[in-house]
């Protein structure tokens, strides 16, 4: 029997309530207002949702969440769905546009890729500063700092463009009504349109001061100018109409001067009768004191009185000459007599901002007939125009409180200027335009950013026979407005500065579009200047005052010199690859320091130690000019710095221009030497520094590495027999050459291209251009201080220096020393030694050490005489690395790319950084071993143009990028079967040599004996 | 008239009976670790995992991690490989060589040595790896099929031939090794109590019977293999040797390097001997076997390897100078006078200096002495590498390119981790392992006349 259980929920329904009951008829216990909601026509009516909608929604999200699940996020680059006009991808596009960082002056060529920027050619010959010197190399790296500003500032917090322009407004408006100043502080101004602009602030207000500083000041050398030439503007130099050039501390081959002669240096300098002699007095040893044929060391207070002794000796005139010690009297004597025998064809340089010595060489010149011949002043170089004296003036102007608005646009003066940051307190609105949030923009009430130079349009006059434009090849990375146009703006005329540059190149009478194309035109614009007979009469007539102002330099105290290293006056401060090339003199990088001579460093207490490792490491010291203070200043050792000196580089110690430099060395402009030279007091330091070097060893040990010639050696025996001689080797089969000894077959280099490359070691200075363009062109990782430290630099092209030393192996003979102290000795470098240069890059060995090593074969020879590096083969053993002689292969330890220790250096670390890589060239994995190529991708880009055109290669049509940025023709590549080519006949040449010819690798790079012109 | 001849010395003392020799062998087997080898290994052990860290951290991060640089592309990863190959090189020579020379005192030893051999060439094949900058791709090296094109590897590098040498050498070393243990497997085998022992036993004796046939091939198989095995013994480092002699740089650019570098490795490889064999004499209390005859042996190859090498040090001196390279000639003085010298000196004072205190009967006899110079041997040899390797690269051709050479603690940290390594292989080998040949030991041992005529002596009045 069954029996029904009855379940129940609860007591209600148990009692089987009322309430229980209408509960269970309803299928939900509480009441739905659906009716309510449904009936409501006019909720339904205003509703913009449709069940229509609301299928749409569901299948969207349905879909959206089934495609957020599979769909990756696109983070790589995107191919152009219409392909730009005149844009081929993989094609380069050269535009020709003006390089100006504050400091230099270049015309250029812009490569670009997809867009995009990526590496700098020199300009067309035949134009004013065309050649590219390290810093125009790197310069396009600048654009892609990711350091630079990106948006208007506004005290410390983003801003935007319109506050910006508005506050200036209001700030100008409220400076005329309170009859303040309205000051603007820009570096040298040499662009017309920037001028025209100027001048319509000066119309518009009253109140408008216009203030120009250069960094490195040229002001009291301009003051002279002025006075001779009534033009405020330095005379260019010919040195081409020179046969001697005397100079006393100007360091005109490193590009510290604004005019860039090394390439009519390097043409006068070519071996054979007449050749360019060179005489260099000067206190550092300087890159061109390095060239000098003949080298004297001076302190800088001795140059004033040096060169009135020479102005008495040349014109029999009879100034005070001071204290001058006997030795340097009979250098002075027979440099006197070279003067005077070349008579209108000598230039003397001075360097340093001394309007003394400024006027004491103008005098000089005038007296020996030079100016109108190689000193030009009909030829005016308008790149520097800074004004001290109108800066003391505004600053003065500043702290009395008579200036209500400073717009800073360029210059940095609260970090190359003395008592700018404290003036700046007591001005009512300040604003600062420049690329980056830098130390002044730190100062002021505002900063704006304005384009990089490749982003902006611009037009100039260097010299009076040279109109150049600059003109955009990106679109403006950043937020950012030219000054040019803020300053329009506040004009309200809202020009954009295209259309200031067009009327300014239609104002010329020129043609918009060929201007632009070729990146300038020439000009015939008179200069204004007397007669060189006047100026040269004017320039003697007033030496009595110059003396005496040149007399009143203490002369016993120690005395600095500033010196521009690579990175030149600061503007460049966070590119890491200037940082990275060493000095060319010291072989330092990532560093200023203290030059200082053995014998002082001795007598002070200041050492240069040798660690463990190799590398080196140096005493500290303050220095004390005046007031002024340097404090924990590295010292270096300095072959060639004269006894009582000591030089500082420029350009360092930067608290805000970014991740690569802040806080890299020490700033020398807080010493304000605006002379460039003064007394200072040098007390030691705790501690010591450690330097990154990537040269060591500093003498050549006896060795025939660099071949040298004197110019009489080489004229009387033009085939070279007695001074290039060959090695030898006595075999079974009779006296061979080191070509013929070889145990190897050779390969067949006679039926395709044979690549060769030609160094003229008497053209090349060492700049080190070449060096930064090798680095760019194949995008070469930059691996910061401490490795370069490690000796672990990645230079493919590197320029060793040698110095010369007073022990020699000849001398050990005659003297009889023993082997031990010979070799010992010969390690020091002399105390006022000879310097060479020699780029070494892979030597393409035609017998390569390296290729036999390699056990899987990743480096192997071609049929083109290249030695080629297959970096996916490669497994790391470094086994090619060791058995090359000539040590130019270099090892990826790290994964630079990736590894944090190079977040700050390498410009492959970040995203705005990688936009300047070359797409051509691999970026190379950690492990594997990478070398000079010879540029493979522009061989095979010249190669296949050829082939689409149907023609034979031309000589000089590829280059190397080291060939393309060597301003002086140092290096020559091309195909040595190619008859009559440049590189042919230089290999035929009686100086050409190979480097360790002995080895029997036959390279396929040989180097041009040097040749100094010894008197 | 009865004469017995006095010239030689028993091989084995204490009047042992086969079946003490099998006591005495199989005890470090069966019984427990004394507590010295605990604390040994716990060194090792420790030694070698710090070791395995620096070589993690080496591939994780790359080779900038060592002191390498531009001009110095191999300094301690090479130096401690060419020193662990010479090491390895006593064990071959001992069992091969003087196999087939029937120097019969080799018994006691060959065993230890062999091991000695394997376990250093495993050292050795760490470092041709972990140098490479990408160890991932390291089986490129081998000439295998493949479809990258015409890819293959390069038969004209040493490195290849290095690769081709090594590996060689370990394979026939490991088998000639292994074929004399199978034996002596079989007598642990024999003897295990505890059923897992006796089955790994098993396994690793192959089954081995001790047949008379089985021993008659035992005895054939030994001589092949010894007959193969002896030209490795001079091959082997020879092509080490070439790494350098092949090469264009001062100081590596020598022909003299093969002889020179076999002699070195038979060398340090007997002074290593040495070094282990007072341990496991000590240890193990095998005083009975490795004998004071054994030891005075070893010490006469190493004093006369030594002056070989030092014979070697000076005509390479000579040969600099008699050259006129004027490279050549800084190369070798910069070695002496430069800022290495101290390392030359070590290698001089340790190599061929300490090994002619041999000459002196008393001190080769002298067991702590032997010792001490065994030790002195294998430094020296270390800095023989290092100064061959180093003060070569650091200046070779041109000075601008001259520089130093440092280690960071990576590279001191991979090196002791290898010595760690080594000892733990060795040390686990010797508690799992016959460390004597037993089984040929036997063969030498006078039973039936010495033993008989001792106990059995006419003259004898008890």
């Amino acid at each position: 029997m069954a029996i029904e259980k009855v379940y129940w929920k609860g007591f209600d329904q148990l009692a089987n309530t009322e309430v229980s009951k209408r509960l269970s008829e309803n299928e939900f216990s509480e009441d739905i207002p659906i009716d309510q909601f449904l009936g409501d026509d006019n909720l339904m009516a205003n509703s913009s949702t449709s069940r229509r909608d609301f299928l749409k929604y569901l299948g969207f999200s349905t879909a959206a969440a089934t495609l957020a699940a599979c769909e990756q996020p696109i983070i790589e680059s995107i191919p152009y769905v219409v392909k730009p006009d005149r844009l081929t991808p993989g094609m380069p596009t050269y535009y020709a546009t003006s390089y100006v960082d504050g400091q230099d002056f270049a015309s250029i060529l812009v490569k670009t890729r997809e867009g995009r920027p990526i590496k700098i050619e020199p300009g067309d010959k035949t134009r004013f500063n065309w050649g590219t010197n390290g810093r125009a190399q790197a310069s396009v790296l600048s654009l892609y700092d990711s350091s630079r500003l990106r948006q208007p500032i506004k005290n410390d917090m983003q801003s935007d463009w319109d506050t910006i322009s508005n506050d200036l407004k209001i700030a100008v408006e409220e400076s005329v009504n309170d009859g303040k100043q309205f000051m603007l502080l820009t570096g040298s101004i040499f662009s017309p349109s920037f001028k025209l602009v100027v001048e319509d602030l000066r119309q518009t207000y009253a109140n408008f001061v216009h203030v120009e500083i250069d960094a490195v000041s040229s002001s009291e050398v301009l003051d002279v100018w002025e006075a001779l030439t009534g033009v405020r503007a330095m005379p260019s130099i010919d040195i081409s109409a020179a046969n001697l050039v005397v100079s006393f501390n100007e360091d005109f081959l490193s590009s510290a001067t604004p005019q860039q002669v090394a390439s009519d240096y390097a043409f006068r300098r070519k071996p054979g009768k007449g050749m360019l002699r060179h005489i260099q007095i000067e206190s550092n040893l300087s890159l061109t004191g390095s060239n000098a044929d003949k080298r004297i060391k001076i302190k800088p207070s001795q140059v004033g009185f040096s060169l009135s002794y020479l102005l008495n000796k040349v014109s029999g005139s009879n100034h005070s000459v001071g204290k001058i010690d006997k030795v340097l009297k009979n250098q002075l004597d027979s440099i006197a007599k070279e003067l005077m025998s070349s008579n209108g064809k000598s230039v003397v340089l001075v360097g340093g901002n001394s309007g003394a010595n400024a006027y004491l060489s103008a005098a000089l010149n005038a007296a020996l007939k030079n100016i109108g011949t190689t000193i030009r002043p009909d030829k005016p170089v308008y790149l520097r125009s800074g004004n001290d004296r109108a800066f003391e003036n505004a600053i003065t102007d500043m702290n009395a409180g008579s200036v209500g608005v400073v717009i800073v646009a360029g210059p940095n003066p609260v970090y190359n200027r003395v008592g700018f940051d404290s003036a700046l307190k007591n001005v009512n609105y300040s604003l600062s335009l420049n690329d980056r949030f830098d130390e002044t923009a730190g100062a002021t009430t505002a900063a704006a950013p304005v384009p990089h130079y490749l982003e902006s349009w611009a037009d100039y006059i260097p010299t009076n026979l040279d109109f150049s434009v600059s003109q955009p090849v990106i679109r403006p990375l950043f937020n950012s407005k030219p000054t040019i146009e803020v300053l329009s703006e506040l004009l309200e005329k809202n020009k954009s500065a295209k259309d200031l540059v067009k009327e300014s190149v239609l104002a010329q009478g020129l043609n918009w579009s060929q201007t632009l194309h070729d990146g300038g035109a020439s000009l015939k614009i008179d200069a204004r200047i007397p007669s060189f007979m006047e100026i040269s009469e004017r320039a003697l007539a007033g030496v009595e005052i110059a003396v005496e102002t040149a007399g009143s330099v203490d002369s016993g105290a120690m005395e600095l010199s500033l010196y521009q290293k690579t990175v030149g006056a600061g503007y460049q401060s966070n590119n890491p690859w200037l940082h990275e090339l060493p000095d060319p003199i010291s072989r330092a990088c990532w560093d200023n320091y203290l030059t200082i001579s053995a014998a002082d460093a001795l007598s002070m207490g200041f050492v240069n130690e040798t660690q463990s490792n190799g590398a080196l490491d140096g005493s500290i010291a303050n220095i004390q000019a005046g007031e002024l203070s340097l404090n924990n200043v590295p010292v270096l050792i300095q072959p060639g710095q004269a006894s009582g000196t000591v030089g500082l580089a420029l350009g360092y110690g930067r608290s805000q221009v970014g991740k690569v430099a802040d806080g890299l060395g020490v700033n020398a402009y807080a010493l304000n030497l605006l002379n460039g030279f003064g007394v200072v007091k040098i007390t030691p330091a705790e501690g010591m520094h450690e330097f990154a070097s990537t040269q060591l060893g500093n003498t050549m040990m006896g060795r025939k590495i660099v071949n040298e010639v004197s110019l009489s050696d080489f004229i009387n025996d033009p085939k070279g027999s007695s001074w290039n001689e060959k090695p030898t080797f006595h075999t079974l089969d009779g006296t061979v050459s080191a070509d013929e000894a070889n145990l190897w077959e050779n390969h067949d280099h006679k039926t395709m291209h044979m690549w060769n490359m030609s160094i003229d070691l008497n053209s090349c200075h060492g700049c080190g251009a070449c060096v930064i363009a090798c680095h760019i062109e194949n995008n070469v990782p930059v691996v910061g201080k401490e490795e370069v430290r490690n000796f672990r630099d990645m230079h493919w092209l590197r320029i060793d220096r040698y110095y010369s030393s007073d022990m020699t192996p000849e001398r050990a003979d005659t003297e009889d020393i023993g082997v031990v102290k010979k070799y010992a000795e010969m390690e020091t470098p002399g105390v006022s030694p000879e310097v060479v240069f020699q780029p070494v890059m892979c030597q393409h060995c035609n017998h390569a050490p390296c290729e036999t090593v390699c056990p899987v074969g990743a480096t192997v020879h071609s049929r083109e005489g290249l030695n080629h590096m297959a970096y996916n083969r490669c497994i790391g053993t470094r086994y090619c690395a060791n058995n090359c002689p000539y040590k130019v292969r270099r090892f990826n330890w790290f994964n630079y790319q990736k590894n944090e220790q190079f977040a700050s250096v390498n410009p492959a670390q970040d995203d705005l950084g990688r936009m300047v890589l070359n797409p051509d060239v691999t970026v190379r994995a950690r492990g594997v071993m990478e070398k000079c190529t010879m540029c493979i991708q522009n061989i095979q880009y010249g190669k296949l143009e050829a082939k689409k055109a149907g023609r034979p290669l031309k000589d000089g049509e590829i280059n190397t990028a080291c060939e393309s940025a060597c301003d002086t023709g140092a290096i020559t590549f091309g195909d040595v079967n190619l008859p009559n080519s440049a590189v042919q006949i230089a290999k035929n040449d009686s100086r050409s040599y190979h480097l360790l010819e002995e080895v029997g690798t036959q390279p396929s790079v040989f180097y041009q004996t040097k040749v100094r012109n010894r008197v | 008239m009865h004469y017995e001849s006095n010239v030689r010395e028993p091989l084995i003392l204490g009047d042992k009976s086969y079946t003490d020799i099998t006591n005495d062998i199989a005890r470090p087997i069966e019984t427990k670790a004394p507590r010295l080898w605990w604390i040994a290994f716990s060194i090792a052990l420790t030694m070698m995992l710090w070791g395995f860290g620096c070589i993690a951290y080496t591939i994780g991060t790359g080779i900038g991690v060592w002191g390498l640089n531009k001009t110095v592309g191999w300094a301690w990863d090479i130096t401690n490989f060419v020193w662990w190959v010479g090491i390895g090189h006593a064990g071959t020579l001992i069992s091969a060589v003087l196999l087939l020379f029937r120097q019969k005192w080799r018994m006691a030893i060959n065993r230890s040595a062999e091991a000695m051999t394997i376990f250093s060439v495993i050292q050795a094949g760490l470092f041709p790896l972990i140098h490479m900058g990408r160890l991932w791709l390291a089986y490129w090296v081998f000439p295998f099929p493949n479809q990258y094109g015409s890819l293959w590897v390069n038969f004209n590098s040493p490195l290849l031939w290095d690769v081709f040498a090594i590996s060689t050498y370990l394979t026939v070393s490991t088998v000639f090794w292994y074929t004399g243990l199978i034996p002596d497997f079989a007598m642990i085998r024999d003897r295990a109590i505890n059923p897992l022992q006796k089955h790994i036993y098993r396994i690793l004796s192959f089954g081995w019977g001790g047949k008379a046939k089985a021993w008659q091939r035992f005895e054939e198989v030994s001589l092949v293999l010894a007959g193969l095995a002896t030209p490795l013994v001079l091959s082997v480092h020879t092509i080490v040797s070439m790494d350098f002699a092949t090469s264009v740089i001062p100081g590596w650019h020598t022909t003299i390097f093969p002889p020179y570098f076999v002699a070195g490795a038979i060398f340090s490889g007997f002074a290593m001997v040495n070094t282990l064999l007072l341990i496991v004499r000590k240890i193990f209390k095998m005083e009975d076997y490795i004998t004071i005859q054994h030891i005075e042996m070893m010490n006469i190859v190493i004093m006369v390897t030594g002056s070989i090498v030092g014979v070697a040090y000076i005509t390479e001196l000579f040969i600099a100078w008699y050259s006129g390279v004027e490279y050549e000639q800084y190369a070798f003085l910069n070695r002496a006078t430069g800022p290495y010298w101290w390392a030359y000196w070590s290698m001089m004072t340790c190599n061929v200096f300490s090994p002619q205190f041999m000459w002196i009967k008393r001190l080769r006899t002298n067991l702590i002495f032997t010792f001490l110079i065994s030790i002195v041997v294998n430094i020296g040899m270390w800095f023989e590498r290092f100064v061959i390797i180093v003060t070569s690269l650091h200046r070779d051709y041109l000075p601008s390119s001259w520089a130093m050479f440092s280690p960071t603690f990576v590279d001191i940290g991979i090196f002791l981790g290898t010595i760690g390594f080594f000892f733990v292989l060795f040390l686990l080998y010797a508690r799992t392992f016959p460390v004597i040949a037993q089984a040929e030991l036997k063969t030498i041992l006078k039973s039936s006349g010495d033993s008989q005529k001792q106990h059995h002596d006419p003259n004898d009045t008890h």
